[in-house]
């Protein structure tokens, strides 16, 4: 069935969302990836959101089974991953049913046919076949046979069960995808060859069939027309595609090594950080070590242990985990040792949603410690500068001594976009407040008079001996002390120690107005979102409307409430009900500060924002 | 090759300058004392030597020791010094716990750290009850021991520490009396030359909250008919007359007296603390008459560091990433001109 007839001609578009869906086993994830990195490679920029539901192999068919892997590619810049699709490819009734919602009216959905069999359309709970009812007629929309097509093109090669065979036919609709968005199928294709290299009946199986689905698409007048998109403008340099996760890792990598220490990593596996663990594993060849501890809170007491021997040390976790590393990180925090401890967040409370994105971990990262307990807490805002908040953590925890709390989110951690690749050597230096050799009294309390920094002598150095601990020290010695009034002097020098950071930050800079009638605010993973919205409503003919987006949380940057007080109102947008609202709150009095919060375990689309900014200025 | 400076210590080395305060009487000071003598035998530089506590009286410990330390927070010690080895294995690391420390709050990290053989030491200070805290029973309290928190008799059933610790992959398990200095200090060195994790439990009392819960076993009247102090190689006799030893009856151990029934010497089991299978280690540290001492297993075997060691030299010398720009740069980078 054709839906629309139209001339093949090539269009031109500035940039397309593309959505693949399908059950969690049909390598939606890998497709979606696939199509990722070949954009990129063409000189697209991109974001990505891969959205899998927390069971590894849900029930085949069901709705809660659904997985799906959305693309923006752009010859503009792109900062999300778009809010309604151009073209939705959907593996069985279950995906179209699920996210039909989200294709614009008049666009694109290819449906593998043989999948709309009356037991999957029951699974779907769909009444009638929708390909049948008319009830798409909004929509073009391509059916292939893609199954049967897939089995057509393999018929003559050996080797292969009927399970590897229908498995494969997501390389068709990827086939598909790439010509009509006109791009090569090499760079798949080596990746086959590099992922099957002991298996060469699966690179040709696979091969064939993204072939058969590339000059399908090409052949067949079923496809109404193709788009082009043109590479998009970005800053002159050497690229790759990267994750969040997987920059964040590099980050520490590249920290150890520019401050000349060893990397320590104690972990315990949890979505959505293991994908972190998981890297740094990999690069023993850079002397990292890393620990799979027996649970969150051995996880963190070992990273504990690792900086006191003098290592650079990391720990990784998400929310549930950071609530059991709390005692350890007070402890780390009153022994004033330098420690990095990564919140990748997800929906809470509780287990919540494991796999679903969330900000909501923000007041547990300032304040989830019995006492007086603050540490430096940062956030990185999109997949690729994952990388430098982690490096700048490593430095913050090294050089003022103290642990840095860093949050990132779902979202961003599992999201890809192109990462101008930073070579080590134009990093900035990382200093640190090792005692080298033993000097007359020394004290492991004594300080860094600007930094207010402690000493940090480590175990192996002769004349340096010393015990540190969890019972509150005496300010000069470093002796248990019990005294009134020490321990109130303490408590502030703990604290004035992580505010003298703001010595050390940069300046918190507007985007589009630097005063006017609106600030939009937001902080971390939420960038993408809250920057393209706010570029699209001062296109829409309004002017005054700024954007100051924090990666400095404690101590926020000190220009804040200079800052604020240019506009006339703010709203704080966050996935959360309202945390860093109430940050501002608590410091900055006499403003009108509204709120957007969004607590569905899914990123900001632009309309919704934009709808509500248009509340708060016509 | 310049000849490595002897340096000699003495016990006062370790000595720090912190006033100690546990209550007079305790057996803590035997084992502090008994272990700043066993330093300067050891033959490890003061620098690299590290003590790490959780919490209560026996993680007090470090404040005490003129070397590294670190009083940590509650069961925690085994994570905090696993991380302190791995960092730096040439470190000579030393864990002070007690029974609640190691085997309540910290249970789940004492299993771990035993199955995992790190080369560190642990020095169990097990009083049978909770002392910090002033009198709850403890996860080695009797039943019906009447504790603050039990004033009509305990309930639950203890852990036989050395049973735990077996049974969790110990590789070297040691007791002790805690009124018994110079044996101890031959311990602690014992401990620190064997290369893995080792455990010595020391039998400690209590003066305030469970005074004489092992007079049976320690006061030194009885413990030569009451304790069997076991050496690798040795018959396994004990009793002040030395009559009394050990056989094998079926799958139970059965205390005999040399000279009745034609028992000889020749019929006792001989210790052998090397051997890899526990079965009999397990025997006995249960044993309840005559209670087990010194040196129960010690069976030496692949440490985890060595395991990271040779597949980091392993994979370094097989990697074509040698600085981090290496990886960075590899594989599918683009050129945006």
């Amino acid at each position: 069935m054709v839906t629309t007839k139209e001339t093949l001609q090539p269009e031109v578009l500035e940039a397309v969302v593309i959505r693949f869906v399908g059950d969690s086993g049909d390598g939606m994830q890998l497709t979606g990836t696939q199509f990722t990195d070949t954009s990129a490679m063409f000189g697209n920029d991109i974001a990505t959101f891969p959205n899998y539901p927390s069971e590894i192999r849900a029930p085949q068919g069901s709705l809660y089974g659904v997985s799906g892997f959305q693309v923006h590619i752009g010859s503009v810049e792109v900062s999300t991953p778009g809010d309604n699709l151009d073209l939705l490819v959907a593996m069985n009734p279950a995906g179209l049913k699920t996210n039909l919602y989200a294709l614009k009216p008049g666009h694109t959905i290819i449906v593998d046919t043989d999948s709309f069999s009356k037991k999957n359309l029951e699974k779907a709970e769909y009444t009638s076949n929708p390909l049948e009812d008319n009830s798409l007629e909004n929509y073009r929309v391509i059916q292939v046979s893609m199954t049967s097509l897939t089995k057509e093109a393999l018929k003559d090669v050996e080797g292969l069960d009927n399970k590897s065979i229908t498995r494969s036919k997501n390389m068709f609709a990827l086939g598909m995808v790439y010509w009509m968005y006109g791009r090569e199928k090499e760079h798949t294709i080596d990746f086959f060859n590099k992922k099957f290299k002991t298996k060469p009946h699966l690179i040709e199986a696979n091969t064939k069939v993204l072939n058969a689905g590339f000059f399908f698409a090409e052949t067949l007048e079923l496809i109404p027309n193709a788009y082009t998109i043109s590479p998009a403008k970005m800053d002159t340099g050497t690229y790759r595609v990267i994750m969040g996760n997987t920059a964040t890792a590099w980050g520490f990598l590249a920290a150890a090594e520019k401050s000349g220490l060893e990397l320590f990593l104690g972990s315990y596996p949890i979505t959505p950080a293991t994908d972190i663990l998981h890297e740094l594993v990999k690069h023993k060849h850079f002397g990292v070590k890393a620990f799979q501890a027996e649970d969150e809170i051995a996880g963190i007491a070992s990273a504990i242990g690792a900086s006191f021997a003098g290592d650079l040390a990391i720990t990784t976790t998400s929310g549930p985990g950071l609530a059991l590393k709390g005692e350890a990180l007070g402890l780390a925090m009153i022994m004033e040792l330098p420690l990095v401890v990564v919140n990748v967040q997800r929906g809470g409370p509780s287990t919540g949603l494991p796999t679903k994105t969330e900000q909501s971990d923000l007041l547990q990262a300032m304040y989830g410690r019995n006492g007086e307990s603050p540490v430096i807490v940062i956030a990185a805002s999109t997949p690729a500068d994952c990388f430098n908040y982690a490096f700048e953590a490593s430095k913050l925890a090294l050089e003022h001594m103290t642990p840095v709390v860093l949050l990132t989110d779902g979202y961003i951690a599992n999201g890809s976009a192109p990462w101008k690749i930073q070579s080590v050597s134009e990093l900035p230096e990382i200093k640190n407040n090792i005692t080298k050799e033993a000097v007359e009294n020394w004290h492991p309390y004594d300080r860094n008079e600007e930094t207010l920094a402690r000493n940090w002598g480590i175990p192996g150095t002769p004349g340096l001996e010393h015990r540190v601990g969890g019972l509150e020290k005496d300010s000069l010695t470093g002796n248990v002390s019990h005294d009134p009034e020490n321990h109130e002097k303490m408590t502030k020098i703990r604290a004035e120690k992580i505010k003298r950071v703001q010595n050390y930050i940069p300046d918190i800079e507007p985007e589009f107005a630097d005063s006017g009638d609106l600030l939009v605010i937001g902080w971390g993973g939420t960038y993408g979102s809250l920057h393209s919205a706010v570029k699209l409503i001062n296109e829409q003919g309004y002017s005054s409307i700024g954007f100051a987006h924090f990666n400095y949380i404690n101590p926020l940057p000190k220009n804040t409430e200079e800052l604020l007080k240019r506009f006339k109102k703010i709203i704080v947008c966050e996935l959360n009900n309202g945390q860093f609202a109430n940050i501002l709150k608590i410091n900055f009095n006499g403003l009108d500060i509204s709120q957007y919060n969004k607590i569905q375990g899914l990123p900001f689309g632009n309309n919704e924002l934009i709808a509500e900014f248009k509340k708060l200025v016509d | 090759m310049e000849a490595i400076k002897e340096q000699k210590y003495t016990f006062k080395d370790f000595a720090s300058d912190q006033e100690v305060r546990w209550c007079p009487g305790c057996d803590d000071y035997v084992i502090l004392r008994s272990m700043q003598k066993a330093l300067p035998e050891m033959g490890v530089k003061k620098e690299d030597v590290v003590f790490i506590s959780g919490i209560g009286c026996s993680s007090r410990f470090p404040y005490y020791m003129n070397t590294y330390g670190m009083h940590t927070i509650h069961g925690r010690a085994p994570g905090i010094a696993s991380g302190v080895k791995l960092a730096n294995p040439d470190l000579s690391v030393w864990i002070t716990t007690g029974d609640g420390d190691a085997m309540a709050i910290g249970g789940n990290h004492f299993i771990h750290v035993l199955r995992r053989n790190l080369d560190l030491n642990i020095i169990l200070f097990n009083n049978e009850i909770y002392g910090l805290t002033k009198g709850q029973f403890s996860p080695t309290s009797l039943v019906g021991q009447k504790t603050k928190s039990s004033p009509y008799g305990n309930t639950q059933p203890p852990f036989v520490p050395g049973e735990l610790a077996l049974g969790a992959g110990a590789r070297f398990f040691a007791r002790i009396g805690g009124n018994v200095p110079k044996e101890m200090s031959q311990l602690f060195v014992d401990a620190h030359k064997f290369k893995g994790t080792s455990l010595i439990e020391v039998l400690q009392n209590c003066v305030i909250f469970n005074d004489g819960c092992y007079t049976k076993f320690t006061d030194k009247k009885v413990k030569e008919d009451m304790q069997i102090f076991l050496e690798h190689g040795k018959p396994m006799i004990f009793g002040k007359e030395r009559d009394k030893g050990i056989v094998l009856k079926g799958l139970k151990l059965e205390v005999v007296t040399i000279g009745e029934n034609g028992i000889t010497q020749e019929d006792l089991l001989v210790h052998n603390a090397k051997e890899q299978d526990p079965t009999l280690h397990q025997m006995l540290v249960r044993l309840e008459y005559p209670i087990a001492t010194g040196i129960i297993r010690s069976f030496e075997d692949v440490t985890l560091e060595e395991r990271e060691d040779a597949l980091t030299k392993q994979v370094k010398a097989n990697s074509k990433f040698k600085k981090t720009d290496d990886l960075f740069f590899a594989g599918e980078t683009y050129e945006v001109k």
